[in-house]
């Protein structure tokens, strides 16, 4: 009798202790095999407001022609820095450079995130009617060597998830085959070769509202001298009665 | 007999240890490694160059406002509060990186505590991971205040009360004793993300958020430099530098300087969303060609 319970303890013992990784490695094989929807960690859907607290003088209004500060601009970005002309930008239709994947989450707005199939996230933003479409498997746009470069490049997206018992994790986005474009209104600029990554996290604030915080990473081998960090925010709103879709301007 | 021996060693040995490897594999859930030295990144910017009167970024109240233009920048030139340092919340706001060391129980190995260390203007932080009970609102206040942590998914999650009333902008922004601070330590590779949502009920309309990034450093920081007061113009019972309401003759400089609307640098709440962007599209005028200082480190840009 006692043999049984000290093997029943020993069975029990084992059944807790063995299995916390092997769970976690379940798990991971159990998401791997579901789409990334249905094993996302975590809940980015629905709308958003940019909650401008930081670089308020740089985003919120176009700051003086010429002025780059706290961007770690390199040599040959300066000519191109005091060169710019919003105007002309407008004629030759590039008004919607400083609304490209290397400034587009801190340009003052709202995202609408939604599930566009059951593995692309798609972010739609207000402020020049911009669009991304973040893709966790393969898309056929990155695969295709004839793919040209646009505002909003391509972006392949994972889940970087949290082990444990209160779970949650983040989203990782890295974009590439990006348009050239501008990291600031007034014309402070990032290559073709560009590369933005991004990583989403939530937080719950104290009046029980959340908080995405989006920290992200701009390399540019051309017109940076070192990586441009930012990590704008957004305020979750329970609905999309303030948004409000507008054309991209390279004067406003 | 065979059985008896089975049964005792299994009774003292393997299920105890089995049980602590129930309970260790419990602990060590969704934890990055803190320790270490971070660099201030600083690409983002919240002060201005604490331009006197720069409340860009904030939801002030009137209380809150009136309260800060009457600061002179000449109170810290005083003996009394030439080391008084900077509150918590200077710790993304101000221009240097983090220290963080951990403290061990010696018996149970897990963490009791994570130090961030101070800098010349600012007193380390302790963030107590042990679960200890928050202290009375009776309990002594202090400028780092008493913070508890925990780990919350992919990040340590804290919470700062029994600040001491202070400054949340070096620009003389008041925050109460009242305030606490919560905080979010995210860690994406060598990157360290930290938020802090700061709560007043008397000063801020809403939270003040401010998120600000840190890089992995190689060499280890250290910013430890003993404050010691010395005459800075100012004679001890000489009266305390201040603004009558009305009298701050500092309000417009920083909206001349850069053409900012006034609103934004009293530190409005409408000013923090997009609408005010849209709001302020037909009378905005963009401030002249930048001249001078006008790179990555340059401090004022225009001259007035």
């Amino acid at each position: 009798m006692r043999l049984r319970l000290a093997a029943a303890a020993v069975a029990l013992l084992l059944a807790l202790a063995v299995p916390v990784g092997i769970r976690a490695q379940q798990r991971g094989a159990a998401a791997a095999a579901r789409s990334a929807r249905d094993s996302a960690p975590i809940d980015l859907t629905g709308y958003w407001v940019a909650y401008i607290t930081e670089n308020w003088r740089y985003r919120m209004v176009t700051p003086a022609k010429g002025e780059y500060r706290r961007i770690p601009s390199s040599s040959a970005a300066v000519p191109i820095i005091n060169a710019w002309d919003p105007a002309a930008d407008e004629r030759a239709g590039n008004q919607c450079k400083s609304y490209g994947a290397g400034m587009i989450m801190s340009v003052p707005g709202r995202l609408h995130i939604t599930w566009q199939d059951a593995d692309t996230l798609r972010i739609d933003i207000d402020a020049g009617t911009q669009s991304r479409l973040l893709h966790f498997s393969a898309s056929p746009a990155a695969t295709s060597a004839s793919a040209s470069p646009s505002w909003q490049g391509d972006s392949k997206a994972t889940w970087e998830r949290a082990t444990g018992q209160n779970a949650g994790g983040s989203l990782h986005v890295v974009t590439s085959n990006l348009r050239a474009g501008y990291l600031r209104k007034n014309g402070v600029p990032y290559s073709e070769r560009t590369t933005v990554t991004e990583d989403f996290d939530l937080a719950t604030l104290p009046d029980g509202g959340r908080l995405l915080l989006v920290n992200t990473v701009v390399e540019d081998p051309v017109y940076l001298n070192g990586p441009y960090v930012v990590s704008p925010h957004f305020k979750n709103e329970s609905d999309g009665s303030k948004w409000e879709a507008t054309p991209c301007s390279a004067i406003w | 007999m065979f059985c008896h021996l089975v049964t005792r060693l299994v009774a003292r040995c393997v299920a105890p240890a089995l049980l602590l490897i129930v309970l260790a594999a419990s602990e060590a859930w969704a934890q990055f490694d803190f320790v270490g030295s971070w660099a201030p990144i600083g690409s983002e910017d919240v002060q201005n160059d604490s331009v006197p009167v720069d409340y860009l970024g904030l939801a002030l109240t009137e209380e809150g406002r009136a309260r800060a233009l009457s600061y002179n920048g000449s109170q810290k030139s005083t003996f009394e509060h030439q080391c008084q340092g900077w509150g918590a919340a200077y710790m993304v706001l101000g221009p240097f990186g983090l220290r963080v060391s951990t403290q061990m129980d010696p018996v149970t190995k897990n963490v009791l505590s994570y130090t961030i260390g101070a800098w010349e203007d600012w007193n380390e932080m302790i963030i107590w991971m042990d679960d200890r009970p928050r202290p009375t609102g009776h309990a002594l206040h202090t400028q780092a205040g008493f913070t508890l942590g925990h780990w919350e998914g992919n990040a340590l999650v804290a919470r700062t009360t029994h600040v001491k009333a202070g400054f949340i902008r070096k620009t003389g922004v008041p925050l109460t004793d009242n305030a606490s601070i919560d905080w979010r330590f995210y860690r994406h590779g060598d990157v360290l993300t930290v938020l802090m949502v700061a709560t007043d009920p008397v000063y801020l309309v809403e939270p003040e958020i401010i998120s600000k990034s840190f890089r992995l450093s190689r060499t280890p920081l250290d910013y430890r430099q003993e404050c010691v007061p010395s005459f800075e113009g100012r004679e001890p019972g000489e009266k305390v530098p201040h603004y009558l309401p009305g009298q701050n003759p500092f309000v417009e400089e920083f909206g001349k300087l850069y053409h900012l609307p006034l609103d934004a640098v009293l530190g409005n709440r409408e000013t923090l969303y997009p609408e005010y962007r849209k709001k302020i599209r037909d009378t905005y005028v963009p401030p002249p060609p930048c001249t001078q200082s006008c790179g990555q480190a340059g401090n004022f840009v225009l001259q007035p």
